[in-house]
Parts: structure tokens; sequence; C-alpha cells
């Protein structure tokens, strides 16, 4: 009987010799975990600087709310396109929420973190600091939907603006301008030295970006030419698409295109580019 | 329990360490940025148990050294084994096992010290309970206490904690007292030797030479990307051959030759009432056997105590210069 058990004991070392690598897949396991656990602290810090979610998750409600109470603003407007004044500043609130998180929060936090040291410390652990990236994505990216969830229902309960009538169309454009602005936020910590310089650099782009994209002045009062490079900016067009769905078409290839070309460039350039410290 | 090359491991290890094994072996370590060579063909071992010093000026390669020994970074050529695996290859698995204090690395701002912990704890297999580790290193009461407000020592405290965690067999210690009070320093130097006593091995890494000599059984020096000695503190003072002076005031007459034939001893002059031995090795001891025999009785004796500085001055022929900014090595690293 010990001949024909040896054959079995041998194949359990080998197997227990394997399992050598076991660590290694034990924290591949955890990074779930550990992901969950960095999107809940990163959450709570988020809330901890009372700024931001003053600036992603009321400011742009209290917009709506304001402007909203101006008499006869809820209607139709042809300056806008046949689109309600109210509906129209809803609809930048989106685009405000995007440009604050992308351009400003996500780069001088990651800017900040690799300034300080937090994602080197990171790196010296079993997991990796991927999951602090991944972590301040996910928060940004509930924070889009949280705060348009937000101005929809204020919107719509509030200050008679419509539901977006193509909802999946508005949600493939939140979506799309989400993924643009926040993988321009990423290229843009990937290339700054520094947090301040990723500050300013995100500073930069924040202005000209609302500008073009219609946020101070309506594109409709855009000359052709301006309306052109409007359409060819991630903001701009994020902001098209989510004022054409609201209004119940579906976002124009172009508007698609320069969303996804964004987005994949700047991941990209971001992927490559990005140092830990 | 062995002793290997001479050198008493005063504190067992944890019973994963192979006993009587190398937890660190280097070979031919080479590494450059550019033209910068940070590593030169670096070699040491470091034992179970111990606490092994990387010393060395700023730039001279040490951070370099412990990032490659912790898998972040690769070198140019050479081998690495910790605790038996190549951290180039087994980074995760070595991280498991290795707890790391990193020079210039902070938590985010605002996050508090028992959060930081418990989160910290989530990415180890079998980590120590969090209220232990807050007890053991003085942090309980600043458990909801948010880093930035932390003072500069109980920051270092909360990465040992973290360092700690893992429940670690072997923790590098990258300049743990920069930026330190001087009582702060000597806090945080009872705190390595607690982490020693509890039998994890350790790596320190240090440009200050009086927190080597008081904490290390064996001392690496690097100078330059090269490694110039290795030995304990004690062994390089001594074997760095640099004279020592030994000064008294007699009391009666020296006979005639009597400490010229001592062993070590290479001059001796007078100064007043003074007699001022100068010499090598233990030659002190010689001295004060031969006028205890002469019975010559000796006041205000001073021996003019050599340190790791001379040593480094003696091995390197120029100063341990310590007034190079501490940001060096890093900018050299951005610089790859």
């Amino acid at each position: 009987m010990s001949e024909l058990e040896s054959p079995r004991s041998e194949r359990v070392a080998t197997s227990a010799g394997g399992l050598a690598l076991a660590p290694g897949d034990l924290s591949e396991q955890r990074t779930p975990h550990a992901l969950a656990a960095m999107t809940k602290t990163e959450t709570k810090l988020f809330f901890r600087e009372p700024l931001l979610p003053a600036l992603v998750l009321a400011l742009p409600v209290l917009l709506v709310i304001g402007f909203g109470l101006i008499p006869g603003f809820g209607d139709p407007s042809s300056d806008l396109s046949g689109q309600s004044g109210t509906e129209y500043i809803a609809s930048i609130g989106v685009a405000i929420v995007l440009a604050v998180l992308g351009l400003s929060i996500l780069p001088t936090t990651l800017g900040t973190y690799r300034e300080r040291g937090v994602l080197r410390r990171l790196r010296a652990t079993p997991v990796t600091p991927r999951i602090l990236l991944g972590a301040q994505l996910l928060l940004v990216g509930g924070a889009t939907v949280a705060a348009t969830v937000l101005l929809v229902a204020v919107g719509s309960l509030g200050f008679g603006v419509a539901v977006p009538r193509n909802l999946t169309g508005f949600v493939l454009a939140v979506v799309l301008g989400a993924a643009a602005l926040l993988s321009l936020g990423l290229l843009v910590a990937a290339v700054a030295p520094t947090a301040k310089a990723a500050n300013a650099i995100g500073m930069t782009l924040f202005f000209p970006s609302m500008f073009l994209a219609g946020v101070y002045v309506p594109r409709e009062a855009f000359s052709p030419f301006l309306q052109h490079v409007s359409d060819v900016t991630p903001l701009g067009a994020a902001l098209a698409a989510v004022r054409d769905t609201w209004q119940g078409s579906w976002p124009h290839p172009i508007q698609i295109a320069t969303m996804v070309g964004w987005a994949l460039v700047a991941a990209v350039v971001a992927a490559r580019t990005f140092r830990w410290e | 329990m062995t002793v290997l090359a001479g050198q008493p491991i005063r504190f067992a290890a944890p019973a994963t360490t192979l006993d009587g094994m190398a937890v660190i072996e280097v070979h031919e370590l080479n590494k450059r940025y550019g033209d910068t060579v940070a590593l030169d063909g670096v070699s040491f071992d470091v034992q179970a148990g111990e606490v092994f010093g990387l010393l060395g000026p700023n730039g001279a390669g040490k951070t370099t050294a412990v990032e490659i020994m912790e898998g972040l970074r690769t070198p140019d050529s050479g081998t690495v084994r910790v605790l038996g695996l190549d951290p180039e290859r087994s980074g995760p698995q070595l991280r498991e096992r290795v707890g790391v204090q990193l020079q210039q690395a902070q938590l985010q701002e605002k996050i508090r010290v028992g959060e930081a912990l418990e989160l910290y704890a989530g990415f180890y297999r079998n980590p120590r309970p969090v209220d232990e580790l807050l007890d053991e290193w003085g942090l309980a009461a600043k458990r909801n206490t948010a880093f930035k407000k932390l003072s500069g020592g109980q920051q270092q405290r909360l990465f040992l904690a973290l360092a700690l965690l893992g429940r670690p067999e072997l923790v590098f210690f990258d300049e743990i007292t920069t930026g330190l009070d001087p009582a702060a320093r000597r806090q945080t130097w009872d705190l390595v030797r607690r982490v020693r006593d509890s039998g994890v091995t350790v790596v320190l890494v240090s440009h200050l030479m009086d927190e080597v000599e008081e904490l290390c059984d064996r001392v690496a020096i690097l100078d330059r990307g090269r490694l110039v000695a290795l030995d304990t503190p004690t062994g390089l003072i001594t074997s760095s051959g640099s004279e020592q002076r030994m000064r008294f005031r007699p009391v009666g007459v020296i006979p005639a030759g009597l400490i010229e034939d001592v062993p070590g001893v290479t001059a001796v002059t007078r100064s007043g009432s003074q007699v001022i031995v100068t010499g090598t090795g233990e030659f002190a001891t010689g001295v004060t056997a031969a006028l205890g025999r002469a019975q010559v009785l000796v006041a205000d004796l001073r021996l003019e105590q050599r340190t790791l500085d001379d040593a480094f001055v003696a091995l390197t022929g120029r100063p341990f210069d310590d007034t190079v900014d501490t940001h060096d090595e890093n900018e050299l690293e951005a610089v790859r």
C-alpha cells in the first residue's frame, strides 16, 4: 500500500510547491477588497474637505434653484435652440460637475498624493498603488452620477425641467463626457511634476474649456468657427450632447467621436507617462 | 542558533526565517541613472536577527539599494535574494513579509490614525490587530486624529506601526530620524531596539554616524555607489587604523621606555604635567596595564574616542559631508 501511496504524496508535495506562489495570488485576491476599502476611505476624505462637496454637489443645484426662481426662465427660448433657460442651466450644471472633477479635483488630488509620497508608501505594500487611482476614479465617477441625479431631481421636481427626454442617450452623453474629462484629469496628473503644477495646468484648461463649451455664454451666441472649435473640445462635445439628449435627440456622431477620442488618447498617454513618485 | 561570521545573533529570528541563512543576499549590484553611477558592484549579506546599517552620505546609493531589495527598482546587473525570493519577480509576495518605513512618504492629510491602520491591515494576509499596534506604539489616544495633526514623532510611530502591520520578518527603516528633534530621535532609537528585540531583522538606512553606531550590529558603508567597508561599528573604528590619543597626568615618575614599548603606541609627548600617548588598536589598555605594573598612578585620564566619522575619513580620504541637502538622492533618481 505504501508504494501505491507514494506517487500520490509526491503529487501532494508538488501542489504544495505550487502553493508557494499563493501569497502573490492571495494579494491579488485581496485587491478587490483593498480597492473597496480604499474607495470608502477616499470618499470619507472627500467629504472632510468642505469645499469639494460644495463645488460638485451643491453649486450646480444652487444655480438651477437660483435661475429657476426667475419668473419666465422656464419658458422655451429661441436663443437656446428652443431649450428652456432652467433646462439649459441644469445642463451646464452637468458640465460644471465634469469640469470641476476632471480638470481640478482629480489632477490636484493625485498630484498631491504623488508629491506627498502617498503613492510611494503604497508601493511598499503587497497591493498595487493602482488601487488608489482606481478608488479616485470610482469616487469622482460616483460623484458625477450623484450630482447629475441631484440636478435632474431638483430640476424636474421643483422647476419644471423635464427628465431628459432621451434618457439612454443622456446617460451615454454623461458617461462619455465623464470618460473624456476624467481621462484628461489623469493626463494632467501624469504630466504635472508637482501638485501645484497639476492645479495650475488643470485651471489653465478649466476656464477655456468652460468658455468654449458654452457654459458662460450659450454656444448659440458663438460664431460658426467658434462653434466648430466647441464641437471638438471634450467639454463642448459633452455639454452639447447633454443638451441634445435632454431635449430628446441622440448624441451627434461628432460629439461621440470627440468624447471617445479624447478619452482614449488622454488615457493611453496618461497610462504611459504616469509615475508613482 | 548559529553564530555567524563571529557575529553573535542575540535575538531569535521568527520561525518562518530559514535559520542560519542570510535574510538578504546582494551580489555585484550595479545601477546607473544616465551618467550617474548609483551602485557600483555592491555585495553584502544581512543575517537573521541583526540590525544591519547602510551608511553613507546623501547620494551614496543607499536608497537605490533599498528600493532594489524591496523590488521597487530593477538593477542593471547583479543578483538579489531577499527571504529567498527574487524581489524583481516576487515583489508582492516579498512585500507581504517585509515591512517598510520610507523616507519622505506621507499619508493623506485628513486620514485618521485608526483609519490608516485599518486600511493598510486589509493589504496583508495576516495583519496584527490594529488595537494592539495602537497600544504598542502609544497611539491609542490619537486613534481619531488626522495624520497632519500628528507631531513628527507621532507620525514616525504611525509609520513604524504600519511597517509592522503585516507581521514582517524583515523591516527597512530609511532615514527614520530625519526631521526629528534630539529627544524624539532617542525615543525612535528605543523603538528600533524594540523591533529588533521582537526578532525582526532590521535594515537601517542612515546618513547619521551616531545613529548607526548606536543601533547597528554591522554596518556597510557606501560612498558614491561603492561599498567601502563592512564590519561592526567597533570593528570599523578599530580597523580604520586612524590613531587615537590618550592623555593623563602621572602621579610619580614613569620609567623610561615603559610606555614606548607598549604594542600599538606610536608616539609619547609631554605637555606640561600631561602625557599624551598616540597609538592604534588596543594600545590604551596596554598603557594602563603597564602603568599599573610600574605602580604609577594617573590622574585626569582621558581617552579621545574615535567615532565612525573618523573611520569614514580614514576609509574614503575625505570628511563625511553632512551638509548636503537631504533631497539629493531623490533628485538624482528623478534624472533617470
